[in-house]
């Protein structure tokens, strides 16, 4: 219920979010934030309420909180570009670009650095969200065989497979020639190792 | 031919496993990293327990976090901390669900929800001048059933709606001299009180209509004797001052727009005068506390003007506010401390002479004096008033005292580190047990079974369950020995409330904790300041049996010559073996490579008046000292002057300070930077315990190039006098930055580059060869980092084999900084996304394993980036050779892979510092991060290469044995009655 009444607040409410001369010896800069629902809550439950969304101006010369309907104010803000960024677990935000001057007040002029975007009112919202965990892969015959025991018994299946295949093709003169020159070493075979393995 | 292509296969598995650089599984949360909240020390306190529900305390704290605790267990609900200068003035609960916290010198005021922390609403508050009185004015003040509240900042009194925080009214206060003292709301009425002095004997009263701000009365009187300092309300219309000489109290009445001044020596009171007092201000009706050197009198109002002391005593004492318990009652804690106890007591304000309540609570030595006080009342269960009392200690930590016991206590000194050391563990003897993880065959193979489920997804959730909690209560992690890998180690830090913990890396709990005495206030010693922690003792080889100790270096106040303090403390047990006060003062410590017999290290302490002061002061020290006299060098940084100086030394002390350690020195050389145009904004130099395993580096096409390996060189970045401001108030064009490398021996500047329409802050690291720096380019408005290589050319000849063999080449030549060296420097520049708060980078025993950067960004995180992003050899397209070498193609900003967090979804608050240090196996280092969180984790840049994993599985090693040995049985029958068969035919 909560989100639908806010939904219909931020209907209602108007989006003309400019920079605005205040009364004295700065400028105003209000903006908002917008969190897309459904983004980013995939599998996870994201901490990124909006009551941890901390807006920045100029690498920590000012820093603000959201109200509840995801508005933000700078109050007293000198001429001059300034830049915002805003920080939130589990969403990327680019840093913004607002120029403030003196010349046209009221006139927003703001651009995401990330990808030189221009905006025309300063609503900023997540370039995507961040996924700091790796996703465990499900199960697959391939990891298994991937991992260094599946290519141990893969190499023994090699071996035990094709090796014979290839001593089958050695001519059986030569084979035993070298069988003998084997027996002569002393080399104990896989076979003498075995019980009853020196039966022949 | 054949091993060139084994290497590019092996490159390429290297390659492969490299990309996902650092990755963690949300279920390996917890394993190797723990992460801890706090708050800093607590300034002022609000209770919310008037409903039912969840009973809570709101704090506000000297690191600017605003947070709700839980009372019963001292958990946090919910936290913010606010900028760095964004300080809390005051808190208040208002409309029992809004927090009210005004912060940045009274000019922003906002209302947090209290279940859940959301901001409800912000408000600025302007005034005509800019003052330090600040006030915010709890009242019961309804005006429509809103509440409003009373604010007093900046010359003007606002009063503000709580509910939206629209400002109701507002009254300037122009008076050009004008010290507004108090404003004071009697209970009940519509009034304001703004009482304050002007010049220096004039008392003004404004007495003004709540409701909308109209000036009813304004009243002034003089009083020749001036006065000193704070005033203390004790009646709705009386307060206490003091006059100007500290001697005289007076009491201020100011009933019906009447201004009396009644006084009364203080000697009068008290028999023996201890010279001039200070008030203690209260809000206790009729009660106040003046407080002459270490003695604290309270005295009593009675009818206006007369005065009544009603406790002397010795002891620290700490009063708390007035708690009002019922109708026209007030109660009030006062806290007084006695060697190893504590007394509370509760007292109502118009009945001194008996308590309410009295306890004793037992309190460790190491928690310092009682800085603070708050209570809060209950009604016990045969309807009675009880009292809890929350209180803050001299060490920063906050406790919860009910019913003579301590009920939670948070150590919240940590939120405030100042510097951090490592130290080893205790070797395991044979007389210590071995863990008891592998008890039995049974419950080890059981365990193996349960995670071979779980890697098959075969596992039940009751099944994951246990096998997430098998894992995290490993207690192999949190032994109080030295472990083979290295992981276990001891955390030192000195917090600024002078105290000393050592926390174990494996769980992250304190294993000791000291308050130093040579970093208390004493009568010598106004105002410590703890500045560095070193490491004194690390015994290895001979002196195994010495416990290893740290050397923690203060000084008494912020001036550059106050007198230094050093002690001295063993990191096995916490005692402190001894501690010193200096007579010189410490302007720059250097930690020297040598030590002495029982593997003490020596340390040269430079003083304000350039003088080198040798430490440990022994014989064999000095004759070590002294064999090394001359290869001694070091550099100062003047940044207000823009000089930068290096210096050696030249002989024993001359003149009257005969003392066998101090030495004077000579100054080398200097480098001065135009004032009017280049301010120093940052200078890093590489860590001393940095191991850099090679000099030379492979490059694509079988080329060596040798990388320029000196502990003596130092990164400076200056930038024009116009850039030296906050981003946003300068054009491109008049700002500029410059980087330089210096030779800190010789003085000379081995290279510089100008950053054209750039600014601070600059954020740097330097290692090995290189320097990686963070700064603001203006005209892209963007942050870049740039990467400085630099490279010896002087061996770059030395490659030919012949030469070599023939001994033609200039191995043996002496190394002297005094020769011009012939060096070469790359670079590249990137842009990076984020604002950064501190940069770090990896180390590692060897020095083998690649290195990541990690940078503490604004939002708190902290970001582990290859150190292969940052290399001035990319290229857009790299050729095959470069390729194979993993050069990455050049693009012009560094990539923010989130998977890279080491913080992974959590947030070190108010970041302040990363530390690294460099655990016993190659691939692995530790990873400390603080701010007023602390954050450790175990990082392998190259991945852990050289162990096996965690959640290796020994069951499928196990299984995949027992299944090859049945296949071969198989397969040997097979074969033999193939044989046998075979031999039939």
């Amino acid at each position: 219920m909560a989100p639908i009444a806010r939904l219909l607040l931020l209907a209602l409410l108007s989006t003309a979010l400019t920079i605005s001369s205040g009364s004295g010896d700065g400028y105003t800069i209000n903006g908002r934030v917008k969190i897309p629902q459904g983004l980013g809550t995939k599998g996870f439950a994201l901490p990124g309420k909006t009551s941890n969304v901390k807006v920045i101006l100029n690498g920590g010369q000012i820093v603000t909180y959201l109200r509840p309907d995801g508005y933000f104010l700078f109050q007293n803000i000198p001429a001059g570009t300034h830049l915002i960024e805003v920080t939130a677990i589990g969403y990327f935000f680019s840093p913004v670009r607002v120029d403030v001057s003196a010349r046209n007040p009221g006139k927003v002029q703001a651009a995401l650095t990330e990808n030189r975007r221009g905006l025309s009112e300063l609503v900023l919202e997540p370039l995507r969200d961040e996924q700091y965990y790796e996703i465990r892969e499900p199960f697959s015959i391939m990891s298994v065989v991937k991992s260094p025991m599946g290519l141990m018994v893969g190499f023994m299946l090699v071996v035990v497979f094709l090796m014979p295949k290839l001593v089958e093709n050695m001519d059986p003169e030569e084979m035993r020639r070298a069988q003998e020159e084997m027996r002569n070493q002393g080399v104990p075979s896989l076979a003498s190792l075995l019980p009853g393995g020196g039966r022949n | 031919m054949a091993i060139r292509s084994f290497l590019i296969l092996f490159i390429l598995f290297f390659f492969s496993s490299l990309n996902p650089i650092l990755s963690l599984y949300e279920d390996q949360v917890g394993l190797v990293d723990w992460h801890q909240q706090y708050l800093g020390k607590v300034k002022q306190a609000v209770f919310h327990t008037h409903k039912t529900g969840r009973k809570r305390v709101v704090v506000s704290t000297e690191e600017n976090v605003v947070a709700s605790l839980d009372l019963g267990q001292g958990e946090i609900f919910w936290r913010h901390v606010l900028g760095s200068n964004d300080v809390i003035d005051g808190i208040d609960i208002a409309l029992g669900k809004y927090v009210i916290t005004l912060s940045s010198g009274g000019s922003i005021l906002r209302a947090w929800n209290l279940p859940d922390g959301q901001m409800v609403w912000e408000s600025s508050l302007r005034g005509p001048k800019h003052s330090k009185s600040l006030f915010l004015v709890r009242t019961n003040l309804k005006i429509e059933k809103d509440n409003i509240v009373i604010i007093f900042s900046n010359g003007r009194l606002n009063a503000v709606s709580c509910m939206d925080g629209e400002v109701l009214w507002e009254k300037d206060f122009e008076g050009e001299s004008l010290k507004v003292q108090q404003v004071i709301q009697p209970p009940g009425s519509n009034l304001i009180y703004v009482v304050g002095f002007a010049s220096s004997s004039l008392f003004e009263m404004y007495q003004i209509n709540a409701l909308n701000g109209e000036l009813l009365k304004h009243e002034s009187a003089a009083f020749s004797g001036g006065f000193l300092g704070e005033v203390s309300p004790v009646f709705s219309e009386t307060v206490v001052a003091l006059d100007s000489t500290g001697l005289i109290l007076l009491t201020i009445s100011f009933q019906n727009g009447k201004i009396s001044f009644h006084q009364m020596p203080i000697s009068n009171l008290v028999k023996d005068s201890f010279g001039p007092a200070k008030i203690i201000p209260s809000s206790v009706t009729g009660i106040f506390a003046i407080k002459m050197n270490a003695v604290t009198i309270v005295i009593r109002v009675k009818d206006e003007s007369k005065l009544e002391v009603v406790e002397k005593t010795n002891h620290e004492t700490s009063i708390s506010d007035a708690l009002s318990i019922s109708e026209g009652q007030q109660a009030f804690a006062l806290v007084q401390h006695a060697s190893h106890e504590i007394h509370l007591r509760v007292k109502l304000a118009h009945n001194w002479d008996d308590n309410l309540l009295k306890e004793s609570v037992k309190m460790d030595q190491h928690r310092g004096l009682v800085h603070k006080v708050y209570i809060n009342n209950y009604i016990r269960t045969d309807k009675s008033y009880g009292f809890r009392a929350l209180i803050v200690m001299e060490d920063h930590s906050l406790l919860l005292l009910q019913q003579g016991e301590i009920v939670w206590s948070r150590e919240d000194g940590l939120a405030s580190i100042i510097d951090v050391t490592t130290s080893e563990l205790p070797v395991e003897r044979d007389g210590v047990s071995v863990a008891k993880v592998e008890h039995n065959l049974f419950e080890w193979l059981k365990g193996h079974m349960l995670k071979l489920k779980g890697t098959l997804m075969l596992a039940s959730p009751q099944d994951i369950a246990a096998i997430q909690s098998m894992r995290l209560k490993n207690s192999e992690k949190s032994k109080m020995t030295r472990d083979h890998n290295g992981f276990r180690k001891l955390l030192i830090v000195l917090t600024r409330a002078g105290k000393l913990f050592a926390l174990h890396t494996g769980d992250g709990h304190i294993v000791w904790s000291h308050l130093l005495q040579s970093l208390q206030k004493s009568k010598v010693c106004q105002h410590p300041i703890g500045l560095n922690l070193y490491k004194w003792q690390v015994p290895h080889h001979h002196a195994m049996d010495e416990n290893p100790s740290v050397l923690v270096i203060g000084k008494c106040g912020p001036s550059s010559d106050a007198p230094g303090a050093l002690s001295f403390v063993d990191t096995y047990t916490g005692k402190e073996l001894s501690s010193l006060s200096l007579v010189h003062s410490v302007a720059q410590v250097i930690p020297l490579p040598y030590t002495d017999s029982t593997e003490q290290c020596l340390h040269l302490l430079i003083d304000a008046d350039k003088h080198a002061h040798l430490y440990p002061k022994t014989p064999e020290a000095i004759s070590i000292f002294e064999r090394e006299f001359s290869n001694i060098y070091w550099y100062s940084v003047e940044d207000d002057n823009g000089i930068i100086k290096g210096h050696a030394l030249r002989g024993k002390c001359t003149g009257e300070v005969a003392d066998e350690v101090c030495f004077d020195t000579r100054e080398l050389w200097s480098i001065v930077f135009p004032s009017e145009s280049e301010k120093i904004i940052a200078t890093v130099t590489r860590k001393l315990n940095e191991v850099v395993h090679t000099q030379a580096k492979v490059i694509a096409d079988q080329e060596v190039m040798y990388k320029y390996i000196s502990r003596n060189l130092l990164f400076v970045a200056t930038v024009a006098l116009k850039g030296s401001v906050e981003i946003g108030s300068v054009t491109p064009e008049e700002s500029w930055l410059v980087a330089y490398l210096i030779d800190t021996v010789t003085g000379r500047i081995l290279h510089q580059v100008t950053h054209h329409g750039s600014q601070g802050p600059v954020h740097a690291v330097f290692s090995e060869n290189w320097v990686v720096y963070h700064y603001f380019n203006l005209k892209a408005h963007r942050y870049e980092m740039s990467v400085i290589e630099i490279y010896d050319q002087s061996r770059a000849d030395n490659k030919d084999v012949w030469k070599l063999v023939l001994g033609k080449h200039n191995l043996t030549s002496p190394i002297s900084l005094y020769s011009r060296p012939d060096v070469i420097t790359k670079s590249q520049s990137y842009f990076f996304t984020h604002s950064v708060k501190a940069i770090a980078v990896t180390s590692t025993t060897k020095g083998i394993t690649s290195k990541q950067l990690l940078i503490g960004t604004i939002g708190d995180q902290v970001l582990a980036l290859d150190k292969r992003f940052l290399d001035p050899r990319r290229t857009v397209n790299p050729t095959q050779a470069e390729k194979e070498e993993g050069i990455i193609p050049l693009t012009d900003s560094l990539p923010i892979i989130p998977q890279s967090y080491v913080t992974h979804a959590l947030r070190v608050e108010g970041l302040r510092g990363i530390i690294t240090v460099p655990a016993k196996l190659e691939s692995t280092t530790l990873v400390f991060a603080h701010g007023v969180d602390l954050f450790f984790t175990q990082l392998a840049p190259s991945r852990t290469y050289d162990s096996l994993t965690d959640d290796f599985n020994y069951a499928l090693l196990l299984i995949t044995i027992v299944a090859l040995l049945a296949a071969i049985f198989v397969t040997w029958t097979l074969s033999e009655r193939k044989e046998l068969q075979e031999n039939w035919r």
